[in-house]
């Protein structure tokens, strides 16, 4: 009788991995054997011509460009603001206190708050200030966004770090900051992670940037341009009721996914460099 | 008895949320002088060593009473700095925490933070306490190696190193042999007697014999209070006290 328990539950546990993992090479054979086929060197070498909307010439140059800028832009800005509060609520703060508990609290709500929400909010705060879509606002938007994440991840990732290697620091004579600065390298691959976090939710997210960054056929050359992304480039293709325009959809698709790998790859092998005189 | 203390702790109570942790210590550490706190799990000897070094400073809800005297200045004086009594004070934890870079970047770590910065010094000092702690030959050919790469007894003669590099008068030790095997819990016993000339060392310990073995006065320590205090062979073989009796000879746990 236990041992048809035990078979009955490994069966489902195998079911669902094998589930998990077909779905993630379906997905990838799906965009891969759509897009490939449209994936040709114009497709990533040339801004959009006259027409490319209904299955002319020209690229999604501008739409790599415009989410490579606003990804990078956005991460850079997060990883300023959150370092310091992480530092804040690890190494400054006692523990348990008051405006810890309290900025844990509020990045664990904002965490789960829809991306379209933020969207709306970099909005409101847009046409308060009187700006246009543009590259900036894209940024300012998308960082609000992935604060709670990169501050979540890191700051998880800093908790971990036994207490009494903090204390042998301390008992070296060292400063809370120059304690800081040794357990954020203790903590550098979940740092790494952190940011890959935030790096895939902003390169992917359109919600965002529908309302901020805005959409244009060209590359932008300052902050106050509005930028094209590659998700609203997936969109707005996609919407074509015409099949070669749509299988460029795919073959944004299959953009994006490459830029991910490339940037996770990249990554793990940056933090595995680095974490090499870890514990 | 006891003619120049190096630590002289006065009417301490160590208040820890509404738990009443340490109860009204006194204690005088003997200068250069092995010494070690003795007692049960949970009765507040590592609580007693973190005092020393203000490491309590860091949690929330304690409340220190009292003074610790170190060379006879109280380091709960609000003007005093906390990293200057810090540096005075080596600490050697219950597992060995090397700091994430190299072997020889953890015992200048001490110094660099100090403001020493010249090489040619740097790398004798280095030498100097890798030799001390018996290390030098071990890695003298991996110092640009991680210092995780060592075992865990060479990782706690690091640690130690990385201590006493910063120069200090005193040396606390919080179990510092609990996760180590025999041959380097003896390396470290062997180091601690060796250092004794120069160092004033507080052992926090649940070994009794490994009490016996280093120390040279014992203070037993039972539920937040110094129970008995006095030289080595009489506190563990001639206790005064029925407690101290008692856990002496295992009665007590």
């Amino acid at each position: 009788m236990r041992k048809i328990e035990e078979n009955i539950f490994k069966g489902l546990m195998i079911f669902s991995t094998v589930l998990i993992s077909s779905t993630l090479f379906m997905i990838l054979y799906t965009i891969f054997s759509k897009g490939l086929g449209s994936l040709t060197w114009d497709m990533v070498s040339k801004i959009p011509e006259g027409g490319f909307y209904i299955g002319k010439g020209g690229g999604i140059l501008n739409a790599i460009v415009g989410s490579l800028y606003i990804t990078l832009g956005s991460t850079l800005l997060g990883l300023l603001v959150s370092i310091p509060i992480v530092i804040y609520i690890n190494i400054y703060a006692k523990k348990n206190s008051f405006l810890a508990n309290i900025t844990r609290l509020s990045y664990d709500i904002l965490f789960g708050i829809p991306s379209i929400v933020y969207g709306a909010f970099g909005f409101a705060i847009m046409v308060y200030m009187g700006l246009k879509t543009s590259l900036l606002a894209g940024i300012i938007t998308v960082t609000l966004m992935i604060i709670p994440i990169l501050v979540r991840a890191m700051d998880e990732a800093v908790r971990v770090v036994p207490e009494e290697m903090r204390n042998s620091v301390y008992s070296l004579g060292a400063t809370r900051y120059e304690t800081a600065k040794i357990i954020l390298r203790q903590s550098i691959p979940g740092i790494v992670t952190a940011i890959l976090l935030s790096f895939g939710r902003a390169i992917g997210d359109a919600a965002c940037v529908l309302f901020t960054a805005g959409f244009t056929d060209s590359i932008p050359t300052s902050l106050d341009q509005p930028a094209a992304t590659l998700p609203l480039s997936i969109f707005f293709q996609l919407s074509s009721p015409i099949e070669e325009v749509q299988n460029r959809a795919y073959a944004a698709a299959v953009v994006l996914t490459i830029v991910v790998l490339i940037i996770s790859i990249t990554a793990k092998i940056v933090s595995k460099n680095l974490s090499k005189n870890k514990i | 008895m006891i003619l120049q203390p190096h630590i002289s702790i006065q009417n301490l109570n160590v208040h820890i949320g509404e738990n009443h942790i340490l109860k009204n210590i006194n204690i005088d550490f003997p200068d250069k002088k092995v010494t070690s706190l003795i007692g049960p799990s949970g009765c507040g000897k590592t609580t007693l060593l973190k005092t020393m070094n203000r490491l309590l400073d860091h949690q929330i809800d304690v409340r220190v009473d009292g003074k610790v005297l170190v060379d006879g200045e109280n380091i709960y004086d609000p003007k005093v700095e906390v990293t200057h009594i810090r540096k005075k004070m080596g600490l050697l934890s219950q597992r060995p925490f090397p700091l994430p870079m190299n072997i020889y970047d953890n015992v200048a770590y001490g110094q660099r933070i100090h403001g020493n910065h010249n090489k040619k010094e740097l790398d004798e000092i280095v030498e100097k306490y890798l030799r001390g702690v018996n290390l030098w030959d071990e890695v003298k050919d991996r110092l640009k190696s991680p210092a995780t790469r060592l075992s865990i007894g060479q990782q706690q003669r690091l640690c130690l190193a990385r201590g006493l590099a910063i120069e200090p008068e005193i040396i606390l030790g919080d179990e510092p042999t609990s996760a180590l095997d025999p041959i380097s819990t003896q390396a470290i016993e062997e180091l601690f007697l060796q250092l004794k000339d120069k160092y004033t060392i507080v052992l926090v310990t649940h070994i009794l014999r490994q009490a016996r073995r280093v120390s040279d006065y014992v203070g037993f320590v039972y539920m937040g209070e110094i129970i008995e205090f006095g030289p080595t062979e009489e506190v563990l073989l001639n206790p005064k006290e029925k407690l101290t009796k008692d856990y002496v000879k295992g009665f007590l746990s």
